[in-house]
């Protein structure tokens, strides 16, 4: 079951790269949130309440509710055109992806380790660079924003194949981190729909050396 | 009293922030200055124990927090005057010094923090009030800088976090699962080496943010051109000790493993890379606290040779990051008195300094000499101790490069500051100029002579300190 969930989840990040809308983006991050808390309730072996809710907020709560709330807000707000705008066509982006994934599959395939999950880490690495390539290859801010998101979900991915119980004064640190970056992204991004024309990255090139 | 300071520290940075009566502002400021002053002396008294689990006073902590504590008394001080003098909103007000109380104090906690994961914590948090600070004056140049900032500092503190993990993979083959350092160095022959050569990348890579290297310097930058010059000369500071306080903790774990020579190579890379970027930016650069940022970059690039070539560098490599805190926060104070009497902060439209504000420009002088590292500056000892080691170390071929550099980026530096020191420029309006008050110089004077000073007749406690610190790295 957590394989069938992992892979759901490796097929929504192909499923944004041909995505020409962004609030595609935003249902598949909220799906992401949903199939991360599938897999972390499947990876309980005892279920204690304290620990249940902390899993629930970060994952149903944050990332399935509250973050593409939030999202769909600041698009409908700062009238953020639908379109996604990407540098490169949508089949290279498909394109890229698929490999990303395969050289993922191959590298893990050529560790060995027991102590790993080797799906765990396929999905969580291949989430990572997907981030990062939708930070490289779109033109919107907000679309780094999600990029980011995304690279979010692969780092809890990946603490869930490292495995061993992280103490909770981490977990409480991860919570920080999600809510602070994303309250402290999402303010910044209002200001810049307010006072830039256009919230594409071609406008933030006004610092210079001279 | 770790726990009162925290609490107190926090306590005071949320007053400051609701509060909007200047004068209670100002008690509370001096509150915190009290309080952190106190906090360091207590520090001192409790060397080398433990306090609540996950912070430890040791030999680097306390060196770089009384560092810090002299740096943000004339920060605290610069501040309150750069504040009355633009007419700020109470609001205003009250946000910058509730941010600075936080950086203050988060900086503090992450230098004595034993626990990678509180470290990472800490530095989240420096982030944020960082950002608040470089957004301060609410323009669009403002909301650029802090946007690029914020975003680069996210995905950076992702990246230690992914380290992070993969170093307790790395540590659960040794079958334990406590990241402490002082555990990492009980378990250090049973490290996986792959897993904790990834853990070391990562975790290099996202600190690299904090300290200012190739790959990830490119945000601190335009957040020490944005925010208001007193933060300004924290986050050039004492913000990019905190990434060398992250980077070193987890390499003297390292320097135990077989992976350490592999470790010492990327630092080579990345510090090399660094001194070549400052040194092409340098050359080009027309905004006079970029220079200064650059300047930053270029010295931490030689940082991390000292500590990548080992031997003496260990030693020189501390000694150089105290010292460069004084004299790079000495000379961002002493910005706001440059931008003052010409209101720019281009080179072109600057020059003849001299003449207006003879105090100001001996500190500017005094600076120029003492960053470039020549005598009679501390770093100019620092920096020959680092060469020395690169020599010894039979890096011939890079300590050429770099030397070459540096002479490049000392005739860049230097044709910037004599220009702005002694060359007229043409039209300005010498009725509009402000006479300055020479006494608003005298926290610069006080901390270059302190790097002075402290590089030329070190006192034995600090050299003590400061080999206590690089003593469980390999000789």
């Amino acid at each position: 079951m957590t394989n069938v969930l992992l892979i759901i989840f490796i097929i929504s990040l192909l499923y944004v790269s041909i995505a020409n809308r962004i609030i595609t983006y935003v249902r598949v991050l909220a799906l992401q949130g949903v199939i991360l808390f599938g897999v972390t309730f499947l990876q309980l072996q005892a279920i204690e309440t304290w620990n249940l809710v902390l899993i629930m907020l970060e994952t149903i709560v944050f990332k399935a509710i509250a973050v593409p709330v939030f999202l769909g807000y600041l698009i409908k707000r700062n009238k953020i055109t639908r379109v996604t705008e990407p540098y490169l066509p949508n089949f290279i982006s498909l394109i890229i992806i698929t490999m990303i994934v395969v050289i993922t599959v191959l590298l893990a395939n050529s560790i060995q380790d027991t102590h790993l999950d080797k799906i765990f880490f396929i999905v969580s690495l291949s989430t990572l660079f997907t981030g990062l390539y939708f930070i490289a290859s779109r033109k919107k801010i907000i679309t780094h924003v999600m990029g980011y998101l995304m690279i979010e979900n692969g780092v809890f991915v990946l603490s869930l194949a490292v495995g061993n119980e992280m103490p909770n004064l981490v977990n409480l640190g991860i919570m920080l981190d999600v809510f602070a970056s994303v309250l402290i992204l999402g303010i910044f991004l209002n200001k810049i729909g307010d006072v830039f024309k256009a919230a594409d990255v071609d406008q933030l090139s006004n610092l210079k050396d001279y | 009293m770790t726990a009162i300071y925290l609490i107190c520290a926090f306590l005071i940075a949320a007053f400051i922030f609701f509060n909007r009566n200047a004068v209670i502002n100002n008690v509370l400021i001096i509150l915190f200055g009290l309080i952190q002053v106190g906090f360091t002396f207590y520090a001192c008294n409790n060397y080398k124990n433990v306090v609540l689990q996950y912070f430890t006073f040791d030999s680097l902590g306390l060196l770089l927090l009384i560092t810090l504590t002299i740096v943000s008394i004339p920060a605290l001080f610069h501040s309150y005057l750069y504040l009355i003098r633009h007419d700020e909103t109470p609001q205003s007000r009250a946000i910058y010094f509730s941010a600075i109380v936080l950086l203050i104090t988060s900086i503090s906690a992450a230098y004595l923090a034993n626990h990678i994961a509180v470290i990472w914590i800490f530095t989240e948090m420096t982030t944020l009030s960082a950002s608040m600070l470089i957004y301060h004056h609410r323009n669009k140049l403002a909301l650029e800088g802090t946007w690029k900032y914020v975003f680069i500092c996210a995905i950076s503190i992702t990246f230690v976090f992914i380290g992070i993990l993969f170093l307790s993979l790395a540590l659960q083959h040794a079958g334990s699962s406590d990241l402490s350092f002082a555990n990492l160095m009980a378990y250090k022959d049973q490290l996986n080496p792959f897993w904790l050569r990834l853990a070391f990348l990562f975790i290099f890579t996202g600190f690299t943010a904090k300290l200012g290297l190739v790959p990830m310097y490119t945000a601190g930058i335009d957040a020490k051109d944005k925010a208001p010059a007193p933060a300004g000369a924290l986050l050039a500071s004492v913000l990019m000790n905190l990434g060398f306080v992250g980077i070193f903790r987890i390499y003297t774990v390292v320097s135990q493993t077989p992976i350490f020579h592999w470790a010492n190579l990327i630092i080579f890379i990345a510090a090399f890379l660094s001194i070549f970027v400052a040194t092409v930016y340098m050359t080009k650069v027309l905004n006079i606290k970029r220079m200064l940022a650059y300047s930053g970059i270029e010295h931490m690039g030689i940082v991390m040779l000292g500590i990548a070539a080992g031997g003496i560098g260990y030693y020189a490599a501390i000694l150089h990051i105290i010292l460069h805190t004084f004299i790079k926060s000495s000379l961002f104070f002493q910005f706001n008195q440059l931008y003052r009497t010409f209101q720019s902060k281009s080179i072109q439209y600057v020059g003849n300094y001299f003449k207006y504000n003879p105090a100001g420009s001996i500190v500017l002088l005094l600076g120029f000499i003492s960053a470039t590292a020549m005598p009679p500056s501390g770093l100019f000892v620092s920096e020959f101790l680092i060469f020395r080691s690169l020599f010894e170390g039979k890096h011939i071929v890079l300590l050429i490069a770099v030397l070459l550099l540096l002479t490049i980026v000392i005739w860049a530096f230097g044709k910037n500051i004599l220009k702005i020191l002694f060359l007229p420029v043409p039209g300005i309006d010498e009725s509009k100029i402000p006479k300055i008050n020479p006494w608003e110089s005298l926290t610069q004077y006080l901390l270059l002579f302190t790097a002075i000073w402290l590089g030329l007749n070190p006192p034995p406690v600090f050299v003590q300190l400061i080999q206590d610190a690089v003593k469980l790295l390999p000789n």
